[in-house]
């Protein structure tokens, strides 16, 4: 996968995928240990570029390449020239200038790692492009799911929420598709995108009766703005209809998984016991994500 | 200096079409001698040659932002008309959006006087319809019709609020003018950055439905059925608006319509790479809309081809995509995007002549053709002249074009306004 940017699921093939998985297993068994670094990426510079707020995504990158000992450095939008009318072409080249072996970007704009990957060397990872993509969150989901199912292929995604603005949905509907799992979607009409049918995933009308297909059962972060769009009422009646409660999980299969990408509005989306619950591998995401990026840096800076 | 342009089909809807000698004398037409003459012409009088070439009334864009004054750097009035010239134009509508707003007897004059120094294609100013774009007010449709504008619009702000619509729509009949609007319901558009459907969904970016679109344009109808006033719809994107046209011109209303080559050409599918050059507003359609409006150019629904000719420079292009400016260029590929609907016998070249010149001219209520007594503005086509579309040969001052690399069939070899050639095309 050396000089691959990895932009979205779409432009990954299926045994792309397969490899960044599988090394992504072999990291995982680096953070693992008492002295959690190897030497691999020493003499590699990784830039963390967050136009966006982000805690998690981000410091799980800073994580995964100091791990493989890279030298890297994060900025965000408030510390970087773009506060002071810089545009991103300018922002990027001049650090390109600065010759980084690797660039990640978080950025509110569909698109814009698309942009850079056209006028960079270095390589690009999307760490989230407005509502377009997020592979690196499929990646570590789809992982999450193989580690306990032992597979993908065969099973059933359901995603509940706000389709419409979630890169995380749109990653996970295209990923794992290409993995042999059927997506199912569920959340309020005016919160799911037009032609989303068109990707593969069947939108479902009841979310009660779709619960007990499904062997992944993914909530999405609901925000509160969305009302101001007039996409929903309130927060309660959004937890009453689409909020995954004891009750309503009763009559999921007993092995369901439940994830969620964070991070969590609880008592809207998803109830404290059921976040808190055996079902959750919520935090399991997070470790995983560790692992799937050290292998993204690795992978894309040549290693086999 | 009189001219002759010999042996060329030369077409005038509903007047002529067929072989003749076109004489131009004293920057008039002078006649047409039909299956062409022998006589030797007079000394002095430049004679073109234009055997396979299509002779017809010059081209009129309805729709052209020149940008002057205000953003000199994207196009200045001399550089807009030059490309005009070029792309077989011999008159421009030039839009009210520029910076300070053409809103009142000033900057019209301003803009004719730019326009007479440039002496390239004609130019007729829009004028804004409310001060400032604003959506206020009513700005002072007499003088400005006095100085030479030949409509109102707020192009590019919709005119949200249906009363002043109403009253601009009123106010304007009184001066026998029309009112041209960009019909879009801001609300419903909700900031989107490109048409609402499946390629808006993969690509994350936030849609515009056609409804946008339809809505308003419905009742501009109804105003205009109210008021009796002439409306003109902008740049139509979509099948409803389409359907909606057939059936309010079926019922007599007083509407015109044009609609832009991106919209008959392209579609959203042409997005997805993020070009920010495929970013317009109204956005570009699904395939459906695109035959919609084909049907709609070829069968009359469509009175005007228009360019919507919109100049950026890199500084408004190369941005993310949902901060992109909105527009294209298009006064040097209109001409040859539309003869492509000729050669692929979607339209036929009679009816090309009327979307690109008789039909605008009728929608600003002009007298217009290749009469003899008329104004001189010809436009002659080499309909099979083949050529790569390059930016870096436009006239125009900006490059933000999708077509760029495009093999393209037919364009314009001169222009002429007034008896005066404005524009040959160097065949060398």
């Amino acid at each position: 996968m050396r000089n691959k940017h990895i932009l979205d699921m779409a432009s990954l093939s299926l045994g792309e995928i397969k490899q960044i998985l599988e090394t992504a297993v072999r990291m995982k068994e680096i953070s693992r240990r008492a002295i959690k670094k190897v030497p691999t990426l020493r003499g590699k510079t990784v830039v963390h570029f967050f136009y966006e707020p982000s805690t998690r995504t981000k410091s799980s990158f800073d994580i995964a390449a100091k791990r493989l000992s890279a030298d890297s450095l994060s900025f965000s939008r408030a510390t970087s020239s773009v506060v002071k009318g810089e545009t991103l072409r300018d922002t990027i080249q001049n650090i390109e200038a600065m010759q980084p072996d690797v660039i990640v970007i978080r950025h509110s704009s569909a698109g814009a790692p698309h942009m850079l990957a056209k006028m960079c060397q270095a390589r690009v990872i999307n760490a989230g492009d407005g509502m377009h993509a997020h592979p690196t969150q499929a990646l570590l989901d789809m992982m999450t799911v193989r580690e306990r199912k032992g597979r993908l292929k065969g099973l059933k995604l359901l995603i509940v929420g706000d389709i419409a603005h979630s890169r995380v949905a749109r990653s996970n509907i295209v990923g794992f598709q290409k993995m042999g799992a059927q997506v199912m979607l569920a959340g309020p009409p005016t919160m799911m995108p037009m032609g989303i049918e068109a990707q593969g995933a069947s939108v479902v009308d009841n979310l009660d009766a779709a619960i007990p297909e499904a062997d992944i059962i993914m909530m999405l972060r609901v925000q509160k703005e969305r009302q101001k769009r007039f996409l929903m009422p309130s927060e309660r009646e959004y937890a009453n209809v689409y909020g995954l409660n004891l009750k309503r999980l009763k009559k999921a299969k007993q092995d369901v998984l439940i994830m969620h990408p964070g991070p969590m509005n609880r008592g809207v989306e998803i109830a404290p016991e059921v976040a808190d619950g055996p079902y959750s591998v919520i935090l399991d995401q997070v470790t995983n994500g560790v692992a799937v990026r050290m292998a993204l840096l690795y992978l894309v800076l040549g290693g086999k | 200096m009189d001219i002759l342009i010999r042996g060329g089909r030369v077409i005038d809807p509903g007047h002529c079409d067929g072989v003749a000698d076109l004489y131009i004398r004293d920057g008039k037409i002078a006649g047409l001698t039909h299956g062409g003459s022998r006589e030797t012409p007079p000394t002095g009088c430049r004679v073109v040659e234009a055997a396979g070439m299509v002779v017809m009334p010059g081209l009129i864009d309805l729709h052209v932002h020149l940008r002057e004054p205000g953003h000199e750097y994207k196009e200045t009035i001399a550089s807009g008309c030059r490309a005009a010239a070029a792309g077989g134009f011999s008159a421009v509508c030039a839009m009210p959006n520029t910076h300070p707003v053409n809103d009142c007897a000033q900057i019209t004059e301003f803009i004719l006087a730019q326009a007479r120094l440039a002496a390239a294609a004609r130019v007729y100013p829009v004028a804004a319809v409310s001060p400032g774009l604003k959506g206020e007010g009513l700005t002072e449709f007499g003088e400005l019709k006095q100085c030479g504008a030949v409509a109102f619009s707020d192009d590019g702000r919709p005119i949200a609020s249906s009363l002043l619509m109403r009253r601009a729509l009123e106010y304007a009949r009184g001066f026998g003018m029309p009112v041209i609007s960009h019909c879009e319901d801001p609300d419903l558009s909700d900031g989107g950055a490109m048409n609402e459907g499946e390629m808006a969904t993969r690509l994350g970016l936030s849609g515009i439905p056609n409804a946008a679109e339809s809505i308003m344009a419905m009742r501009d109808m109804s105003l205009s059925v109210l008021t009796g006033g002439a409306v003109h719809i902008a740049h139509v994107s979509t099948a409803e608006t389409v359907q909606a046209l057939r059936q309010a011109k079926a019922c007599g209303v007083r509407v015109t319509a044009e609609t832009a080559p991106h919209y008959f050409t392209l579609t959203d599918d042409a997005v997805q790479d993020y070009d920010t050059n495929t970013k317009m507003y109204p956005p570009l359609r699904t395939q459906a809309d695109r035959d919609a409006i084909r049907a709609g150019l070829a069968d009359g629904t469509l009175d005007a081809i228009a360019s919507d000719h919109a100049p950026h420079s890199s500084i408004e292009k190369m941005v993310e995509f949902d901060q992109a400016a909105n527009g294209i260029i298009g006064l040097e590929t209109a001409l040859p995007l539309t003869l492509k609907l000729v050669h692929d016998r979607v339209i036929s070249m009679s009816r090309l002549v009327e979307l690109m010149a008789t039909g605008p001219a009728r929608v600003l209520d002009r007298e217009y053709g290749l009469h003899t007594g008329m104004a001189a503005d010809v436009t002659v086509v080499a309909p099979d002249l083949e050529f790569t579309v390059d930016v870096d040969q436009f006239l125009s001052l900006s490059r933000n074009c999708p077509f760029n690399g495009w093999q393209a069939k037919g364009r314009a070899v001169m222009t002429i306004v007034d008896g005066r050639v404005v524009y040959e095309l160097d065949q060398r």
